[in-house]
Parts: C-alpha cells; sequence; structure tokens
C-alpha cells in the first residue's frame, strides 16, 4: 500500500522526489502491479473493470475474482450492467478502462484464443433460423475448427443433454422459446468448455425444463467447468452459485455465498403483512419500532425481525388486523431489495 | 465428453503462436454460409442463372434484330455479342449486391448471427473474408452458366473469351466488397431501396450494358467512365468479343482491384464498429 500511494505522489508532484527516488518507486509498483495480478486458480480477475457508452457508464470500475470450478453469479435489476460484464468477460467487448484476466491472458490482444476456451449462453440468443436444429451445432463446432467427426458425436450427445434429440433434424425458427434457449445452451458447450458464461439461461423456460437445467448444470460444475452466470431468479441463484454479486448502477453493492448475504444484509426472519389496498404505507410508521427495518412495497409490508412470531403477536395486540399475515426465513430477494431497493422480479 | 480441466485442454501444450492460427475462421464462416445456401439454392438458381438467359434471349435476338438493321455497332458485332459480356457483368453485380445487403443486414441485426460467431475464436475479419469466399463461389458458379449459354448462342469469342469469366467475377466481388460495408452502415434495410434506385439501376441501364457510353449526353459520359460497371463491362466485352485494349484494360483491372481493396478495408471497419462494442 505505502508503495502505491508514493507512486501516486510520484504522478502528481515530481519535483518533490529525486531521479533515484523516483526509480526506486516506479520499480516497486511495477513490481507491486505484477503480483498484483490474477493467480493460476482465477479463470477471470478484473480491477477497476469500467465499461462506457458514449458518455453513460454502463459498470463503473467493478473488481471480480472467479476460482476454476466456482459457480458465480451476478444479480441486479434491469439495466445494472451484467450483460455489459458478461460481454467483456466473453472476449468480445473492448473494456473502457481497468484490468481484466481471463484464463489468465488479456482479451485486448488474445481474445481468439481466450474464446476457444469459453462456451457462451447470450441473453438474447442468437441461432441460426435458416438452419436445423443439428446443423446449428455443426456449424458452431466448426467455428473452433473442431473436426467434423468430432463434432457430429459431440452434438448427439449434446442434443440429448438437452432433449432435442427428436428435433434435431428440424428448423430452428418453429421452436418454442424454450427450445431455443436449450439449443443455444447445447451450443455453448460444443467445444467442451473450461469457462461457461451463462447470461440469464433460464429466462423462459418452464419450471421443468429450468430444474432440468440447473441438474446439468451442476452436473457440468462437477465435472470442473467453471460456471459464470447472472440471473434474475433467486432460487436459481441459490441453487446454483457459490458466490456472487449484487451488481446496482453499474457498481458491485455486495459480494459473497448467499448465506453469508442474507447474514450480513438481513435478519434471520420476515413478517410479511398485507393489509388493504392503499393502507400498507400508513401503518408502516406505527409498527416501526417492533422491527430491526421495514420495507414497504405497494403490496405488503416487511418486517425485518429476528423473531417473526413475536412481531406477529405484537402486531394483533396492538389491534391490528392485516388481511395476511407470513413468518418466512429471509431469502436473497431480501438482500436485493435492501441494497438496490428494488424487488428482484417486477 | 471432456470438459474442464478432466483432461488436459488439447492446445494447452502447443507454443501460443501455433495455437493462434489453429481455426480457420474465413473457412468456417464460408462453410456455414454453404450451409444456408443448401437450403434455398433452388431459388437462387432460377433468379441467377434463368433470368439473365431469358433476358439475353429476348433482349438480343429481338432488339438485335432491329438494331442490326439500324446499322452496326462501334465494334462491328451482332447486337446480341455486343449485349451478352454487357450482362454477364451486370449479373455479376446484382448478385453481389443481393448476397451482400440483405443477408448482411439478417446476420448483424436481425438473427445476430455474426454475434454467435464472434463469440467464437472466429475474428472479424475472418466474417468479411468468409462472406468474399462465399460470393466468389456464387460468382463463378452463375457466371460460368451464364457464360456457357453465350456460348450456345455464339457470343463468346474463343479462347480469349473464356477469360470473361474471371473478368465478370472480379467485376462482383468489387461490388460486394463495399456493399457489404454499406450494409453495415446503413441503420435499416431503406438504405438498400436507395442503394438500388440511386447506385445500381442507373449503371445498369446506362454504364455501357446495353449500349456504348459515348452515345449518351456529353455532360453525362464522364459520369458513366466513372462508374464501376462501365469498368467491368468494358473489360468482361473486351474479352468476349475478343478486342481487346490492353491499356483500358489494365486500368479497368485497376479501377475493380482498388475498389475491391478499399471495399474489404472499409468492410472490416464497419463490421468492427457494428459488432465490437
Ligand atoms: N450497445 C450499447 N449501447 C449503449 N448503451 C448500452 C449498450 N449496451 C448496454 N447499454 C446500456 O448499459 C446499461 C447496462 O446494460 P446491461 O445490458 O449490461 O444491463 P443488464 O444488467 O444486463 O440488464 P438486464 O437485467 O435488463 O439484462 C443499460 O443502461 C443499457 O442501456
Ligand atoms: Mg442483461
Amino acid at each position: 500500500m505505502s508503495v502505491r500511494s508514493a507512486s501516486v505522489e510520484n504522478m502528481t508532484e515530481p519535483s518533490s522526489l529525486t531521479v533515484d527516488e523516483r526509480r526506486a518507486a516506479g520499480e516497486a509498483d511495477e513490481a507491486a502491479l505484477l503480483a498484483d495480478g490474477p493467480r493460476a486458480d482465477e479463470l477471470v480477475w478484473a480491477r477497476g473493470l469500467s465499461k462506457k457508452f458514449g458518455e453513460f457508464t454502463a459498470v463503473d470500475g467493478i473488481d471480480i475474482s472467479v476460482r476454476r470450478g466456482e459457480a458465480f453469479g451476478f444479480l441486479g435489476p434491469n439495466g445494472a450492467g451484467k450483460s455489459s460484464t458478461m460481454r467483456m468477460i466473453g472476449a468480445v467487448s473492448p473494456a473502457t478502462d481497468g484490468r481484466l484476466r481471463i484464463l489468465g491472458r488479456d482479451p485486448g490482444t488474445d481474445g481468439p484464443a481466450i474464446r476457444a476456451r469459453l462456451g457462451v449462453v447470450p441473453q438474447t440468443d442468437n441461432l441460426d433460423q435458416e438452419l436445423t436444429v443439428r446443423e446449428n451445432l455443426l456449424i458452431y463446432g466448426r467455428y473452433f475448427g473442431i473436426p467434423r467427426a468430432q463434432i457430429r458425436a459431440r452434438a448427439d450427445e449434446l442434443l440429448d443433454f438437452v432433449q432435442l434429440t427428436d428435433r434435431a433434424d428440424d428448423l430452428v425458427e418453429p421452436l418454442s422459446g424454450g427450445m431455443k434457449r436449450r439449443l443455444t445452451i447445447a451450443r455453448s458447450l460444443i467445444n467442451e468448455p473450461e469457462l461457461l458464461l451463462l447470461d440469464e439461461p433460464t429466462t423462459g423456460l418452464d419450471p421443468q425444463a429450468r430444474h432440468a437445467l440447473w441438474d446439468r448444470l451442476f452436473r457440468l460444475k462437477q465435472r470442473g467447468v467453471t460456471l459464470v452466470l447472472t440471473t434474475h431468479y433467486m432460487d436459481e441463484a441459490e441453487q446454483l452459485c457459490d458466490r456472487l454479486v449484487v451488481m446496482d448502477k453499474g457498481r458491485i453493492a455486495a459480494e459473497g455465498a448467499p448465506a453469508e448475504l442474507i447474514g450480513t444484509y438481513s435478519t434471520r426472519e420476515v413478517l410479511e403483512l398485507r393489509f388493504a389496498t392503499g393502507e400498507n404505507e400508513s401503518h408502516a410508521d406505527g409498527l416501526a419500532d417492533l422491527a430491526e427495518r421495514i420495507e414497504v412495497l405497494p403490496d405488503r409490508l416487511l418486517l425485518y425481525t429476528d423473531d417473526g412470531d413475536g412481531a406477529a403477536t405484537a402486531v394483533v395486540e396492538r389491534g391490528l388486523r392485516p388481511a395476511s399475515v407470513l413468518v418466512r426465513r429471509s431469502s436473497l430477494e431480501d438482500v436485493f431489495l435492501r441494497l438496490t431497493g428494488r424487488s428482484l422480479v417486477e | 465428453m471432456a470438459f474442464g480441466t478432466q483432461e488436459a485442454p488439447s492446445d494447452a501444450d502447443l507454443p501460443w503462436s501455433v495455437r493462434r492460427s489453429l481455426p480457420r475462421g474465413s473457412q468456417a464462416v464460408f462453410e456455414g454460409k454453404m450451409l444456408n445456401y443448401k437450403g434455398n439454392w433452388k431459388g437462387s438458381v432460377v433468379s441467377s442463372v434463368l433470368e439473365p438467359v431469358l433476358f439475353l434471349a429476348a433482349m438480343g435476338i429481338s432488339l438485335g434484330t432491329l438494331v442490326d438493321q439500324g446499322g452496326r455497332l462501334d465494334q462491328g458485332v451482332d447486337y446480341l455479342v455486343f449485349l451478352a459480356p454487357g450482362l454477364l457483368a451486370a449479373t455479376a453485380m446484382q448478385t453481389a449486391t443481393f448476397e451482400s445487403t440483405y443477408p448482411i443486414m439478417g446476420a448483424l441485426k436481425w438473427h445476430k448471427t455474426f454475434e454467435g460467431i464472434l463469440s467464437t475464436p472466429v475474428k472479424v475479419r475472418d466474417l468479411v473474408t468468409g462472406h468474399l469466399l462465399f460470393i466468389l463461389f456464387r460468382l463463378v458458379t452463375t457466371l460460368a452458366v451464364f457464360l456457357a449459354v453465350m456460348g450456345a448462342f455464339g457470343a463468346l469469342e474463343m479462347p480469349l473469351g473464356l477469360l470473361a469469366l474471371p473478368a465478370a467475377v472480379l467485376t462482383g466481388l468489387a461490388f460486394a466488397a463495399p456493399v457489404s460495408a454499406f450494409a453495415a452502415w446503413v441503420q435499416n434495410d431503406a438504405g438498400f431501396a436507395a442503394l438500388l434506385r440511386f447506385g445500381i439501376v442507373p449503371m445498369f441501364l446506362f454504364s455501357g450494358t446495353f449500349f456504348p457510353v459515348d452515345q449518351l449526353p456529353a455532360v453525362l459520359q464522364p459520369v458513366a467512365y466513372a462508374t464501376p460497371l462501365w469498368h467491368g463491362v468494358s473489360l468482361t466485352r473486351g474479352l468476349s468479343v475478343g478486342q481487346l485494349d490492353p491499356l483500358l484494360a489494365m486500368v479497368n483491372v485497376g479501377y475493380l482491384a482498388v475498389l475491391l481493396l478499399v471495399g474489404v478495408w472499409l468492410a472490416r471497419r464497419q463490421f468492427a464498429k457494428r459488432l465490437v462494442i
């Protein structure tokens, strides 16, 4: 740290240091920078990573480390900068500022070599609509330079993996949204990636398909594939992610394992009260002393407390008769609400 | 399957420089376009081969009779012989333009397939090269059939006339590259209507396809001589009629080659602007 502040002074007031002092500070600084790089097991490493579109800052100086074998999640409201970050990690969108290393390499210079070892599921499907399901996999494998025979074998396995074998020779265009999503996921695995980037992988899938996909992602993880995903579903984040960050307005608002985040940013329990429409807000002040914190939503009040039942009894003792009373454990949704002021699913 | 760390990554032991050149991006892009083409080649054969052939038959024979009665053309050849290479070059222009407008915009904007391809080791320049390889294929096949028909009509001076094929192919490529750049530049397909109305159609009509440019009003002649199609027609016709002016041919080839190279440069730049954001 002292070395770095010396170098900052060095930059702002060059005349206050002798040449030798400056040289020493510069060398030390370089050594510090070298040490300040990704460790061998950090597949994604970002420091001060930023993305601007014109004047608008979509990603505002974030630090990330994703270790090999980990499942890492991005949670955040619409426009938080999740996809912009994923595209930079995918080595397709150049960073405006900051340092980024993927698989230990610089996407600015080694983009193709990095992408060769990534699997990418973009937020919006970009399949070739005029080709069949199988052809989409075959040609995508060719973009990775994989021999045809090998792709064909993998394509069969992958179609089975995402349960599209019976649609293999149908055109993509008339497939349902969920089927296209599954095909995109199969496509992302054609090069047997080390690092899989999934931008809202299960949006648009029915519950059964979602659970099937979670199961498959979990199996990939067991095989050693590192997962980085974004999601708007907290059950997905809780199920899949070892660690996650909550992003808001281009910055990281919190980071940790799901349970850690709940422990840090929420109480053990939550008391949910529903009053008649329009009355929720007016009751908030009168109940403030019963909870550590109160969240007023349009349709209900959330009272954060470690003793939900006790608070519920107290509410009734005050002569209030809410239309419904529910005590539940805190979830990631509550963390999200606290940090971003918005519900996860709006 | 061998995911992640289960198996040593197959390319990790290779020197970095070798690993980098492993996948042939442009070739894969070409394969992808061929796979698409396989699905609709019948339609394209009808439009790009049958149409000009019918045109040649109708215009060359009917109009030709009238023109030939009224007096011979400069080169002293039948109107059919004069018209055929013009149509050959114009067909090259049309095929290249068609394949470089809607398909490019579709892949860039509507279906975003280019975005998908760029998530692989394929680079922006591979997209441009692969696309041009496909245009090359389309031009060679379409124009070869056209040339054969010309031969059957007796509108080809042998053996020099065979070189009309590469000449017309060069003409097509010289259009494909800048038109691709244009397709990546405009925001929607209204730009294509303008390109056709103010570029392709006037060139088709007035750049020497149907009549020599020196029959245009004097003020318009320099404009016609400056168009790429005129250079394409001039080169193609010189070869198929068997009356090549070497100096003029060199100018024609030079013009088309420069247009192709500038077009490739512009296309790479414009593709990157739209895709690498
Ligand atoms: N190509 C672009 N040009 C201009 N602005 C952009 C571009 N891409 C993203 N943005 C802006 O950057 C911000 C972050 O967008 P991003 O897509 O990263 O958000 P997100 O967290 O993925 O949101 P969502 O949950 O809706 O997918 C938004 O305000 C968006 O409008
Ligand atoms: Mg997004």
